[in-house]
């Protein structure tokens, strides 16, 4: 592994690993750098949608881009930022192959003081051919977590 | 085994069970779906569970888990209240959130706006305590089987 990448992938490992619903689909980090980061969903016969075709649900998709695209935020902000999801966009290219996992790609593209701009797809073999591309905006709440209830803001996990 | 499943996806849509339908979609039984009508409505519910949690510390629901609900529903609410052969394959979804998910039962409702011959489109609600407070809305787009053409004579 690059050298450089060691601070954002070790920090990027410990909040997927304080994300309970992540660690129920076995989420894993695959790669991380300023920039972007992908992430791995295992197959599981758990997270099939369609039993006729074996074809895995939507939804567990979604939480895969969905994390991918809140976590990118730690790539690009110095320290960190809760960075709830404002809203999420999922186009399905096709579907994905049954008992093969799915790599999540994301990164942000714009930064604002307020709002973070994100986009990433979703692929199995082939980058080329992604199975969904997603675009996703986060809110900023900053580092004091404003509004996020009471957890204190050093040790706050976002949601993501 | 598939012939088992297929019957029972086909005995399922055909008499509106949704019970059963979700029974046979182990997504559906990971996050922990459930359906009941009220009234002409469809009125689904995802039980709190602790396996569904993102930030553990709000504790709040996962945003993909409450995303995942939702498309679930449209998908089970276009199978029941339209009688559409086949499943409905996902074209789009988009999603605002609106609200963070507490940790307590979420329900969601679902209107188709438009069904075409090959299209149909689906609007979202999830809320939790209170309907008119919702934490989530969304719409998604699906592919739907073509019903048969009727013969010309």
């Amino acid at each position: 592994m690059d050298m450089a990448e060691d601070p954002v992938f070790e920090r990027a490992t410990r909040f997927l690993s304080a994300l309970r619903h992540c660690q129920v689909l076995g989420l894993k980090l695959h790669s991380a750098s300023g920039d972007g980061l992908t992430l791995v969903l295992p197959f599981s016969p758990q997270i099939v949608g369609n039993p006729l075709t074996g074809i895995i649900h939507g939804g567990a998709l979604t939480s895969l881009m969905d994390t991918a695209c809140g976590m990118s935020t730690l790539c690009v902000l110095p320290q960190f930022e809760v960075c709830p999801t404002l809203d999420l966009r999922i186009d399905y290219m096709h579907a994905a192959e049954p008992h093969k996992d799915v790599y999540g790609f994301a990164q942000c593209y714009r930064v604002t003081p307020d709002v973070i701009f994100t986009r990433g797809f979703a692929y199995q073999d082939d980058p080329e051919q992604p199975i969904a591309h997603v675009v996703g905006t986060f809110m900023r709440l900053g580092q004091h977590a404003r509004g996020m209830g009471k957890a204190s803001p050093i040790t706050t996990v976002g949601q993501p | 085994m598939t012939d088992t499943i297929q019957e029972q996806l086909r005995r399922a849509c055909e008499q509106g069970d949704y019970a059963l339908l979700l029974a046979s979609i182990p997504y559906a039984q990971l996050i922990g779906v459930e359906c009941a009508r009220q009234g002409d409505d469809l009125v689904f519910r995802l039980p709190a569970n602790k396996d569904n949690i993102g930030n553990p510390l709000l504790p709040a629901i996962h945003g993909g888990v409450i995303a995942g609900f939702m498309e679930l529903a449209a998908a089970v609410h276009l199978l029941i209240a339209t009688g559409t052969p086949g499943v409905p394959k996902i074209i789009d979804f988009s999603l605002d959130y609106l609200r963070t998910g507490q940790f307590r039962d979420t329900y969601a409702k679902c209107q188709v706006w438009r069904q075409g011959r090959r299209v149909a489109n689906v609007a979202i609600t999830a809320w939790q305590d209170v309907e008119a407070e919702p934490i989530a809305t969304a719409r998604a787009h699906f592919k739907i089987q073509e019903p048969p053409k009727p013969d010309r004579p």
